[in-house]
């Protein structure tokens, strides 16, 4: 069996969402089956039609299990592979090997948290790294800092560069209902926002909200028996090449260059074939970053390529189009929102933003500090 | 080389070393590629004969950020990668002039410090004679 022999197998039939814009005295438990029951009604099905079990938390030590059981459901197999805010994408490879082999009829990917009102900053499991901690790095800003100060040394991006990314991604928020952050936002303001860890100001960094996820796959020999029109699993890869950013080879290099051409490869396709583009924007330089990583450009050519609106609403590369983890929604992982915007694009479900003439999709999820890649195309049944 | 599986592990051999005012680094008896951070096995060959050296204690700035903090919190400070002469990066800190200053490229060396609270810190300075 080779890895292409999986093209298009499986299939997105349902996605739902929960505590978005903000869910204040809901768990984070509440909130991901807000967006369980969403994506289950979304494809027609009830909790106890789910036998297979992908999940992953900012709170929870076995969430599978907590998971599981809240729901009342009897998982044949369950994946809690933790590999950070891309884990969600992550798990579409091992969802899919499972739907494939029968070890499963219906797979769940969900997440939930209630981050922005249950603690107001950023909750993380995450383990102090002992050859770094005792320099006070503030997790995860510094590192993404340290990765900005040297992509801006080494190419000439620039401040206002980042600056268009946040920019961007508010238009497309202003055109998201659910998004959290609306308000109107200039280059200008980005610029003069306080700065936390430079060159990276308050408003280079994403959100801390609510928030939660869910997505229903199934294999595709019966996606068409649902109701909404499937999304088919093209092609996925993931790669990581370090855990904490003294790991990282080359700052301004992340794994999505490796996974991006793994995943492409996988769907037979290249960057010019996709229509819309989602990257996890945890902070502005990530999205310059996957963009040259994935060959959407040259390797620093980032920071000229966002120039002039060009990945904003009516530019030439719609990226981020529910608003991103920088004006949308960021509940402590984001990797899940990429896939339910990418679904909801590519059937037609995306209101004042839809891209247009929009079949195939790309999701990038990042983890940790630049540190794991997940990349996923997704299309629609022309693309099959 | 010591014995990889046996005695205190690399890390605890590490901070006795910086304890003693040491900054030693370890280096692959096989590949001959020096190891930071301390590790059981070679990174780079996966072979576990590893053997203690005393690092020459020069380095480059690969990058830098001031990590802002309100004054009466103990204000700015810096936090960088720092390129070791002998490969290795690790994350520290340039002391001795303003985190504002501190650029990616500059020339550094190691210096070891007592931190309040932490003990013995490996941070570094300005070299003489300024930029790698």
């Amino acid at each position: 069996m080779k890895i292409t022999d999986l093209r298009g197998k499986t299939a997105i039939v349902g996605v739902g969402l929960g505590g978005l814009p903000s869910a204040p005295e809901r768990s984070s438990m509440e909130i991901q089956t807000e967006a369980v029951h969403r994506a289950l009604a979304d494809a027609g099905l009830k909790p106890g039609d789910v036998d297979g079990l992908f999940t992953g938390s900012s709170h929870a030590f076995m969430p599978a299990l907590s998971t599981a059981e809240y729901l009342g459901i009897r998982p044949k197999i369950s994946d809690t592979t933790m590999i950070g805010g891309s884990s969600f994408i992550g798990h579409l490879l091992p969802a899919t090997m499972a739907l494939q082999y029968g070890l499963c009829d219906v797979a769940l990917i969900c997440y939930g948290s209630n981050q922005g009102s249950g603690f107001g900053k950023l909750k993380s499991m995450s383990e102090p790294q002992t050859y770094e901690a005792p320099y006070d790095p503030r997790h995860p800003i510094t590192s993404y800092a340290l990765a900005a100060a040297r992509h801006m040394h080494q190419f000439g991006t620039r401040r206002e560069d980042l600056a268009e990314v946040a920019v961007a991604a508010r238009r497309w928020a202003q055109l998201n209902p659910l998004a959290f952050a609306r308000d109107d936002l200039t280059i200008e303001q980005v610029m003069a926002a306080r700065m936390v860890n430079d060159p990276l100001s308050t408003l280079d960094c994403c959100l801390v909200t609510d928030g939660g996820g869910a997505l229903v796959l199934v294999r595709s020999e019966r996606a068409k028996d649902f109701p909404k029109p499937p999304v088919y699993m093209l092609g996925t890869a993931m790669a990581h090449w370090h855990r904490q950013i003294s790991g990282m080879p080359d700052l301004t290099v992340t794994a999505a260059a490796e996974s991006g051409p793994r995943a492409f490869a996988m769907a037979g396709l290249t960057p010019a074939d996709v229509d819309v583009v989602e990257l996890y924007d945890a902070f502005t330089i990530n999205t310059i970053l996957f963009l040259e990583d994935l060959g959407f450009c040259a390797k620093g050519e980032g920071g000229a390529f966002v120039r002039n609106g060009r990945i904003a609403p009516g530019g030439s590369l719609a990226v981020n189009t529910n608003g991103g983890g920088l004006s949308c929604c960021h509940p402590g992982m984001y990797g899940i929102f990429l896939l339910i915007e990418a679904v909801q694009q590519l059937r037609g479900e995306a209101g004042a933003r839809q891209v247009d003439n929009t079949h195939i999709a790309l999701c990038h999820g990042n983890g940790g500090v630049l540190s794991s890649q997940v990349t996923a195309l997704l299309g629609d049944a022309s693309t099959l | 080389m010591t014995n990889a599986f046996s005695g205190p592990g690399p890390d605890a051999v590490f901070a006795a070393f910086l304890a003693g005012g040491r900054f030693m680094l370890q280096q692959c008896d096989d590949c001959k590629k020096y190891v930071f951070y301390p590790r059981v096995l070679c990174p780079h060959c996966g072979s576990p004969k590893l053997s203690w050296q005393p690092a020459s204690g020069q380095g480059t700035v690969y990058s830098t950020t001031v990590v802002r903090r309100k004054p009466e919190q103990g204000g700015d400070y810096n936090v960088a990668l720092v390129d070791l002469h002998e490969g290795p990066r690790m994350m520290s800190r340039v002391d001795g002039i303003s985190p504002h200053e501190v650029a990616i490229g500059m020339a550094v060396r190691a210096k070891i410090i007592d931190e309040p609270k932490k003990g013995k810190l490996l941070v570094f300075t300005p070299a003489q004679g300024g930029a790698a």
